[in-house]
């Protein structure tokens, strides 16, 4: 029955590699650059020359790419922990990380919106958002494991107040940095060419990768999500599981918050990361991963984060204004949804088996 | 033991979690407007604010009915605050640029909400594609589409459209007295007596129809609902059709409260319509609701955004976490509620 | 083809007095054959009972008649009906007149008891909330439901909610009544009135399908068994024509004496002296256990009682699954706290659920998942399995308890019932438990398993660990425990071993002073 097949991951067993869950950002990610190379293979130069402080860069619209979708990579793994072990999805990130950010500036700054000098290390002011932004991920995960509210509702209210918040942090006044190393940390390090983001974003996946291989946390928050009543029977605490995933959550916020700030050196509490928990939650989809929970694909949520920025970033060198971008993500987004929809995939399996039929019966005659 | 809660139920069926959610919401509602009376009175004694308060969210009790009924049928339609903002710039457009009548204004509204919900429930429901990723492309097409159309800010002149706008409907017997001793009479716009109709329509669709029961048993369990004999992707579509057709309506009379066309309208209009769901005892989960609640859940989120500006706090940063702190608390009793219940059962 | 052994001939179209016949069914579900050339004939006013081991094909067979899948390629012919009707949804069913009752419940718990019995089938645009309500309460009182027709189904229940599902599939004034598996929620006397209404139903003519596991209850009311073997057809027998171990070795395909050589007698010897368990004046937040309980190493014992005694309760309690509240537990003599499962799971316990599918498996993850979960849990969060390790582990149980899967790979939702319980068995052998507790491991699982299972847990016992066992079925209890607990209202009302343990002292004890 068709409706019990609703985002089954799990169906779509390994094997054939049309039936790997990773197919789907790998073939979105394929389409997306044979159009590029068709329409201008430009598109895929790479170019290394001094910026104005002298230092080496390097510029192209795929270093733009990979720079950009760090914050979206690094939230998708957050994202894809949430959804899996509470069955929802945490539509508060945007608002969260407009709070981190404030925190990093009110910690850098004092009560002073422009200081000469920084009022504390960056290494501090970071990890005080970092534990801010857990306690808020806290927050969320109380409401959601140990009151039973769903995530997108139980997080809507974090997302309803958290720019008010983080406007209040600072007194609704927009504090600016001027030392240049806190923008090392958004855009480039002296002496390497490539953006810093690239590097947390590869940082913050070398860790997840690493707790996923030493802890049972992928085990534990896929049984979790799957059937949280055997869970419990097994010993496990689904309530803490899908708690500890809300906090995990509030850490991705801190690290992409941070990346957020140091690109700019200041904040736009209504603007900044605005919507970017769609786009997030849009990695994960793109990645094959079912909302409702369950199984669940580290490395497709992180590759559809990839092909979501990609596609922005095509979009863009066609002059797409900003403004209308989203109707045409829209549509491209519409299309991949649907090819990738269980129902869709099953018949086109069955027309590519009939095509293969009619190919081996051929052969053989 | 199970045994002797049958007998229990014998004697008295207890409330149904739909009952039982809109119980407390309209005790809350008229709680904290007699509180309001009482304690900051200004305002709040004046009959007109409560039909301010109802001139100002008629748009809103309208998505938010669309709203509930997807999320009784198991579903959620986060596009119908876009979808708003796209109706009032093609609405714009069509009466100052076009020449449009007045009339064709609210068949090209109707139109484009009925065509978003078609398009989005067929992909939920023939193709099985989760309703959250299909409205979510649905918003950022409308937010794109909106720009498309025209992408700045204007007002409406169209002379038939802007008396429509300022009229007004006198309640009789109902008013105030003002500094002069002059009797105000209460009113309400147009847009208003749309909302209570649309309330009243569509809670007797809910209660009294097949199609409504089947949302609720759609909602309630999917699977159950395919075996007991109701189509089940037909009434999936249909609760996303419906949801479309008045955002198509909500859209209209959003315009004909602000009369202009901008980008920015209806900004997070589909969190509110989803709060005020929430707020009237519709859970998400799905199955479980009441349009009677979702009527008086608006008012109560506009209401304590009224006390909140009216106690001074006018920044709007405590606007927007005064509003989280009452969904907060709000989830947390509803939540406690249920949980105590169902333990007792 | 081995079929048609009543003598009866192939004929095109419809027999006089058959209101339902299947011709040469076939259905296949990713490569696995569901069903293979299976007829199958229902006569007007007969109870039929589809049987066969689980994965025999009877679900499917059923869901191929009610549309729920579509079949491969076959006939169905229906009585009123000119040539083979197509039925593709379960509303076509409905309206061409079957009814389907399922094991699981298929209502929806949010609405209310009479919306539920009229809900998909009610003509006309409008609900008249009066009427309907009137009507159910009729029907209900006439059944002798204990429920209110305003009432939310969520809050019968279980048995009851099953009962308003055969509510309403009477009231629909169908032709073809199927029950599958209607009875293992129910007790006795939920039972023997379903047995009355079924018995009535066939005096008006309707036929009715029965699908059940339980032997006793087919002979009982039964006129015709067809059994199903690896979804092909074995045959279809007058039940006058088939003693009972006839059916039981067609089911399995084998002639069967393991049946009466299961128990051996002396099993008792194997009883240490040493106390394993020990629980004085438990409570949970379930229920309160006011007596004492005790279990010696290397001994089987149970809990009996009808449905609602406690007993699964009780054991939930022990294993900590439901919120432990008071009472003093010794284990190895050695005071200790059992708050959750994760304490008893230290302590050596293992506890398999009543209730397989919503707290046994984990439906997406795979059999090699499942079956290290338990293990998993106990190595801590820091010391994941290796996927060999898992492998190797996965690969040994599903030898040893010949559990029948594609691959170590396979969801576990995709098994049949048997398996699946035998997955989770595994998940428990695997951490080597000292005492373990299965609750109804038999429930819903074909008689071949069923003696396997009793068989496992002789023999685990054999190696000196403590089983309680708890099953519906008395003799099967007979056949594997030593001492039997008996309950009722939560409390212990006897405790049976030795020459004690018959079916009738069971019985009586159960139904206790009040007969």
């Amino acid at each position: 029955m068709t409706i019990a097949k609703t985002g089954e991951a799990g169906l779509l067993k390994s094997g054939s590699i049309f039936r790997r869950q990773i197919f789907i950002p790998i073939a979105a990610l394929l389409a997306l650059v044979l159009f590029n190379l068709i329409t201008d293979p430009s598109f895929f130069e790479i170019n290394y020359s001094l910026n104005s402080a002298g230092d080496p860069v390097l510029s192209g619209y795929l270093i733009t790419i990979l720079d950009n979708a760090s914050e979206l990579a690094i939230l998708a793994i957050g994202m894809t922990l949430v959804t899996a072990a509470s069955g929802g999805q945490d539509i508060s990130v945007g608002a969260a990380i407009a709070i981190s950010g404030s925190v990093v500036l009110r910690v850098l700054c004092g009560d002073n919106p422009r200081p000469e000098e920084m009022q504390a290390s960056i290494l501090t002011a970071f990890l005080v958002s970092c534990v801010v932004s857990m306690l808020f991920g806290a927050f969320n995960g109380t409401l959601v494991a140990y009151f039973n509210i769903q995530p997108m509702i139980a997080t809507l209210i974090l997302y309803t107040a958290g720019r008010s918040i983080a406007a209040w942090i600072n007194n609704n006044r927009l504090p600016i940095i001027s030392d240049p190393s806190f923008g090392y940390f958004g855009s480039f390090l002296p002496g390497i060419p490539i953006p810093t983001p690239i590097f947390i974003a590869i940082i913050c996946m070398i860790i997840i990768a690493l707790v996923l291989k030493f802890t049972t946390l992928g085990l534990y928050t896929q049984a979790v999500g799957i059937n949280p009543h055997s869970a419990k029977l097994n010993g496990i605490n689904p309530a803490f599981i899908k708690f500890i995933t809300y906090v995990i959550m509030g850490l991705c916020v801190a690290v992409a918050g941070f990346i957020k700030v140091t690109r700019f050196s200041t904040i736009n509490y209504s603007v900044v990361a605005l919507d970017i928990e769609m786009d997030a939650i849009l990695a994960v989809a793109l990645g094959g991963n079912a909302l409702s929970g369950g199984k669940f694909s580290m490395a497709s949520s992180i590759l559809g984060a990839y092909v979501i920025q990609f596609l922005t970033t095509t979009l863009f060198k066609f002059n797409v204004s900003s403004s209308a971008l989203p109707a045409y993500k829209a549509v491209v987004v519409i299309i991949l949804v649907v090819l990738s929809a269980p129902t869709v995939r099953e018949k086109l399996g069955k027309v590519w088996k009939s095509i293969q039929h009619a190919r081996t019966g051929k052969e053989a005659a | 033991m199970k045994i002797g809660v049958d007998k229990k139920t014998r004697r008295l069926a207890p409330m149904s979690d739909t009952n039982l959610l809109l119980t407390i919401t309209i005790v809350v509602f008229f709680v904290m407007y007699i509180a309001a009376m009482l304690f900051i009175g200004r305002g709040f004694l004046r009959v007109q604010t409560f039909f301010n308060i109802l001139n100002e969210n008629a748009a809103l009790i309208i998505l938010s009915c669309g709203m509930s009924i997807v999320m009784i049928a198991g579903g959620i339609d986060i596009s119908v605050g876009k979808l708003t903002a796209l109706i009032c710039m093609s609405a714009a457009v069509n009466l100052d640029y076009h020449g449009g009548s007045v009339m064709s204004t609210v068949l090209l509204s109707l139109a484009i909400g009925l065509a978003f919900g078609i398009v989005q429930g067929a992909l939920v429901a023939f193709l099985d594609i989760q309703p959250f990723i299909v409205t979510l492309a649905g918003m950022f097409f409308a937010k794109g589409m909106t720009t498309i159309v025209n992408s700045t800010q204007f007002n409406v002149q169209n002379e038939a459209f802007v008396a429509l706008k300022n009229t007004r409907i006198y309640i009789p017997f109902l008013g105030s007295v003002n500094r002069r001793g002059v009797f105000v009479p209460a009113y309400v716009e147009i847009g208003v007596v749309v909302a209570i109709v649309t309330v009243i329509v569509l809670f007797f669709i809910l209660r009294w129809t097949k199609l409504g029961r089947s949302f609720y048993a759609v909602g309630g369990n999917p699977q159950s609902a395919n075996m007991l004999g109701i189509n089940v992707r037909k009434t999936r579509f249909l609760s996303h059709l419906l949801c479309g057709l008045l955002a198509g309506i909500g859209g209209f009379v959003y315009f004909l409260h602000v009369g202009s066309g901008a980008p920015s309208h209806a900004t997070g209009a589909e969190m509110n319509a989803i709060a005020s769901s929430i707020i009237g005892g519709t859970m998400l989960t799905g199955g479980v609701g009441n349009i009677i609640g979702t009527f008086f859940g608006v008012l109560s989120l506009s209401t304590i955004k009224n006390i909140v500006s009216l106690l001074g706090l006018d920044d709007a940063w405590w606007t927007n976490i005064t509003v989280a702190a009452m969904i907060c608390i709000f989830l947390v009793v509803q939540s406690v509620v249920l949980l105590r219940k169902n333990k007792n059962s | 083809m081995p079929c048609c052994v009543s003598g009866k001939r192939k004929v095109i179209g419809m027999q006089k007095d058959s209101v339902l016949e299947m011709r040469g069914i076939y259905k296949t579900f990713y490569s696995v054959k569901a069903l293979q050339n299976v007829d199958f004939t229902l006569r007007e006013g007969e109870i039929h009972a589809l049987m066969g081991e689980n994965g025999a094909g009877k679900s499917t067979l059923i869901k191929v008649l009610t549309g729920v899948y579509s079949k491969d390629a076959g006939q169905v012919f229906l009585k009123g009906h000119e040539g083979p009707i197509s039925i593709r949804s379960p509303e076509e069913a409905q309206k061409a007149g079957i009814s389907t009752v399922y094991q699981e419940i298929t209502l929806c718990p949010n609405l209310t008891v009479a919306e539920n019995m009229y809900i998909g089938r009610s003509k006309g645009i409008l609900t008249n909330w009066h009427k309907m309500n009137a009507a159910a309460d009729k029907i209900l009182e006439s059944l002798g439901i204990p429920a209110k027709a305003e009432q939310q189904l969520g809050s019968c229940s279980i048995a009851v909610q099953q009962m308003v599902a055969i509510a309403r599939a009477v009231d629909m004034e169908c032709k073809v009544l199927i029950l599958d598996e209607p009875t293992s929620s129910l007790d006795e006397s939920e039972v023997a009135k379903l047995f009355r209404l079924m018995l009535d139903l066939k005096a008006r003519g309707v036929g009715i399908i029965f699908v059940t596991h339980f032997l006793d209850q087919v002979y009982e009311v039964c006129d015709r068994i067809t059994v199903l073997r690896d979804g092909q057809l074995v045959g279809e027998y007058a039940i006058e024509n088939l003693p009972r171990v006839e059916l039981v070795s067609k089911m399995l395909g084998k002639d069967l004496d393991d049946l009466s050589e299961i128990k051996s007698g002396d099993e008792e010897a194997n009883i240490g002296s040493e106390i394993v368990y020990e629980a004085d004046e438990l409570s949970s937040v379930a229920a309160r256990f006011p007596f004492h309980f005790s279990i010696h190493k290397g001994e089987v014992n149970g809990f009996t009682g009808l449905l609602g005694s406690g007993r699964s309760e009780c054991v939930r309690a022990i294993f900590g699954a439901d919120k432990v509240t008071g009472g003093k537990v010794r284990i190895d003599g050695k005071d200790i706290h059992i708050k959750k499962p994760r304490d008893a799971m230290k302590h050596g316990i293992g506890y398999l659920p009543e209730d397989r599918k919503r707290d046994g498996i984990v439906g997406d993850l795979s059999v090699r998942d499942n079956i290290i979960l338990a293990l998993q849990v106990m190595e801590g969060f820091f010391g994941p399995i290796s996927k060999a390790k898992a492998e190797k582990f996965a690969d040994e149980y599903i030898k040893l308890l010949e559990i029948k899967t594609a691959s170590t790979d396979t969801p576990i939702k995709s098994l049949s019932g048997g398996n699946q319980q035998k997955v989770i068995l595994a998940r428990w052998l695997l951490t080597n438990p000292q005492y373990l507790i299965l609750d109804e491991p038999t429930r819903g699982i074909d008689i071949g398993t069923k003696i396997e299972i009793q068989k496992l847990v002789l023999k685990l016992a054999g190696e000196g660990k403590s089983v309680t066992f708890i099953s519906s079925e008395i003799d099967e209890m007979l056949r594997t425990c030593s001492r039997l607990i008996v309950m009722r209202d939560g409390k212990e009302v006897g405790e049976l071993s030795g020459s004690d343990l018959t079916q009738s002292k069971v019985m009586s004890t159960i139904a206790g002073g009040a007969r």
